[in-house]
């Protein structure tokens, strides 16, 4: 099993670049640790701002920072930044179009038994709302650095999810396909699509393995470009299939699911199912005991595919 | 009346034991906010299981929220649930006993758990009690690496705005958060002077001194036509050499030796307080 975390790697990009590039600057309220950015606040003292637990002048200097010319990457935990922020996420950043870069760690149900205050289950639907915000939560850490490497070369902002935990590989050192705002296509089947992000890619490729042995055939996405969607790839998968599922940790309100539907909808209709975090409080739990009882994990995923397809 | 010095170990007894059952907790700040919970719990506040439902009782805002491992243990003794039942069930799946308070739970008013929400909200409350004439005074306790959080001046300007007396904050001032020293993060001195330019009544005191915390509260309650900030100036991880005054004891679970270190220095202070 896999040890290192998505957040380890972002780290580790950023030191790499900031060797060169002296106008990245990395953001922390009082968040290093969970960040995993000590690394980079020990290395790069002058590249490093620390807010203390202020996230919304956290994201306001960003800006700031961004507007004279540098390349601020703010973390925080995605519950305080998806929220306390928000107003500077969508008039500092999108609005007045600043190159800054949101990084929303433990995101999720990362703090499983911390309650709703430390959840963020309405980042995506929030973030994706903001005219020129764009949304992507990475699957895994060799995705992971594919994404930096990519919004490392641009200069508008984004909002970027990950979890806490390491999460299990969905890709092969030295085998990633990465293209910049397109899906990855992990598998193809004509039964079923089913459309993930971040850590439920992971499930949705293993419920396409178990539903293999079932004799059905699953297309799985993985969709880390939740905004801009990858609607092409959304249709073909939904084209070539008798229904769709989409995976989330996550609202079942205004987030991949609510995307997927509207495209597919208008489209090429199809029964399209959303799991999902529920519209409630989540069940207090380690993450891998939410995502089980909430059948997002790669059992309930085929589970849910079997029945949809009856 | 009860020894609440000697309380204040036993209760940080029962810390230890529900972060030990959970594998999880804040137990710097646990410690360092356990005297001005015993305070109000067994001194200041009129609370209790009894008048839990009485619209004059008093109420607190726990806007440290992350803190809620020592509110269990003082409302478990208090008799709100029973110290067994947050044992077994705190952290657990699908328990109520979560990492922050949760009002879902008896005794516990308000949810929190981000920081920075808590003034505000007591100020709305403080502001609702003397709008029907109630005598009921409300409560809220925030750590010092909260109050960079610019909500938390918002609040402190409407508390004088309003001329909110029957509202007491208090700071836990132990001088530490996640990342290190308050004055190294983002610095907070002087506390008492920003509060004071904001207009409020401001108290400085040894934080894990139960007897000058019972005072005061006793002064607070006294004051008249502003709010009271009680500075509580305390030691992260007050209890045992092991944890006290370490910034990495933010949210660090024991290991056996350490819990068995810690709890026999608990055990030492309490039995002193008991024979002073
Ligand atoms: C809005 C918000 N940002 C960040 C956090 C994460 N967090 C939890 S505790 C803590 C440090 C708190 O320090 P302080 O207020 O000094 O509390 P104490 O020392 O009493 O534990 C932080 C940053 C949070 N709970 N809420
Ligand atoms: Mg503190």
């Amino acid at each position: 099993m896999n040890k290192i975390s998505n957040r380890q790697v972002i780290c580790e990009v950023l030191l790499e670049n900031a060797k060169t590039d002296k106008d990245i600057v990395v953001l922390c309220s009082d968040s290093r640790g969970s960040a995993s950015m000590t690394p980079f606040f020990n290395t790069y003292p002058e590249q490093s701002v620390e807010t203390g637990i202020a996230e919304q002048d956290l994201v306001g200097i960003s800006a700031g920072l961004a507007k004279v010319g540098k390349k601020p990457y703010a973390f925080s935990p995605a519950s305080f930044v998806s929220t306390r922020s928000y107003e500077q996420a969508k008039v500092d950043c999108a609005y007045s179009d600043t190159n800054v870069k949101l990084i929303g760690i433990s995101g999720g149900v990362s703090y499983g038994a911390l309650g709703m205050s430390h959840h963020s289950a309405q980042d995506i639907a929030a973030f994706a709302a903001i005219p020129n915000m764009r949304v992507y939560l990475p699957s895994d850490r060799f995705q992971t650095r594919c994404l930096f490497e990519a919004l490392l070369k641009d200069q508008k902002t984004a909002y970027i999810r990950v979890g806490r935990n390491p999460v299990e590989d969905v890709y092969e050192e030295g085998n990633v396909p990465f293209e910049m705002d397109k899906a990855t296509v992990l598998c193809e089947g004509d039964d079923v699509a089913i459309v993930a992000t971040g850590e439920m890619v992971k499930p949705a490729k293993d419920a396409a393995a178990l539903l293999l042995e079932k004799g059905i055939h699953a297309t799985v996405l993985d969709m880390y470009c939740v905004k801009p969607l990858d609607k092409e790839a959304v249709i073909k998968a939904a084209q070539n299939a008798k229904a769709v599922i989409t995976v989330e940790e996550h609202s079942p309100f205004g987030g991949l699911g609510s995307m997927v539907s509207q495209v597919v909808g208008a489209a090429c209709p199809r029964k399209v199912v959303n799991l999902a975090l529920p519209d409630a409080p989540v069940i207090t739990g380690t993450s891998k005991e939410v995502f089980e009882y909430y059948g997002l994990d790669a059992k309930g995923i085929a589970k849910t595919a079997e029945e949809i397809l009856k | 009346m009860e020894n609440l010095k000697a309380l204040s170990y036993e209760l940080r007894r029962d810390v230890m034991d529900i972060i030990m059952a959970g594998k999880a907790g804040h137990i710097g700040g646990d410690m360092s906010v356990m005297e001005t919970l015993v305070s109000l719990y067994f001194h200041t506040m009129n609370i209790s299981p009894e008048n839990q439902d009485d619209p004059d009782r008093d109420m607190l805002v726990m806007s440290k929220g992350h803190c809620v491992e020592s509110l269990y243990a003082v409302l478990a003794k208090k008799g709100f649930f029973p110290l067994e039942q947050v044992l077994k069930e705190y952290s657990q799946f699908g328990s109520h006993f979560i990492g922050h308070p949760n009002n879902k739970l008896p005794g516990i008013e308000m949810n929190s758990g981000s920081l920075g929400h808590g003034l505000p909200v007591a100020v709305g409350m403080a502001i609702g009690e003397k709008m029907d004439g109630r005598s009921a005074r409300v409560y809220v306790v925030m750590g010092d690496g909260e109050l960079a959080e610019g909500s938390v001046w918002e609040g402190a300007m409407s508390a004088t705005q309003y001329k909110l007396d029957n509202l007491t904050a208090i700071v836990d001032r132990n001088r530490l958060q996640i990342s290190g020293t308050t004055e190294e993060v983002m610095h907070q001195d002087s506390v008492e002077e920003r509060f004071k330019a904001f207009g409020w009544n401001v108290l400085s005191v040894a934080g894990n001194d139960v007897e000058a915390m019972n005072a005061a509260f006793d002064e607070a309650k006294a004051f008249k036509g502003a709010p009271t900030l009680i500075v509580a100036n305390t030691t992260k991880g007050c209890g045992s050499p092991v944890m006290e005054n370490k910034a990495s004891w933010h949210h660090h679970v024991p290991t056996q030796e350490e819990y068995d270190q810690i709890m026999k220095d608990l055990k030492e202070r309490e039995e002193a307080a008991l024979h002073e």
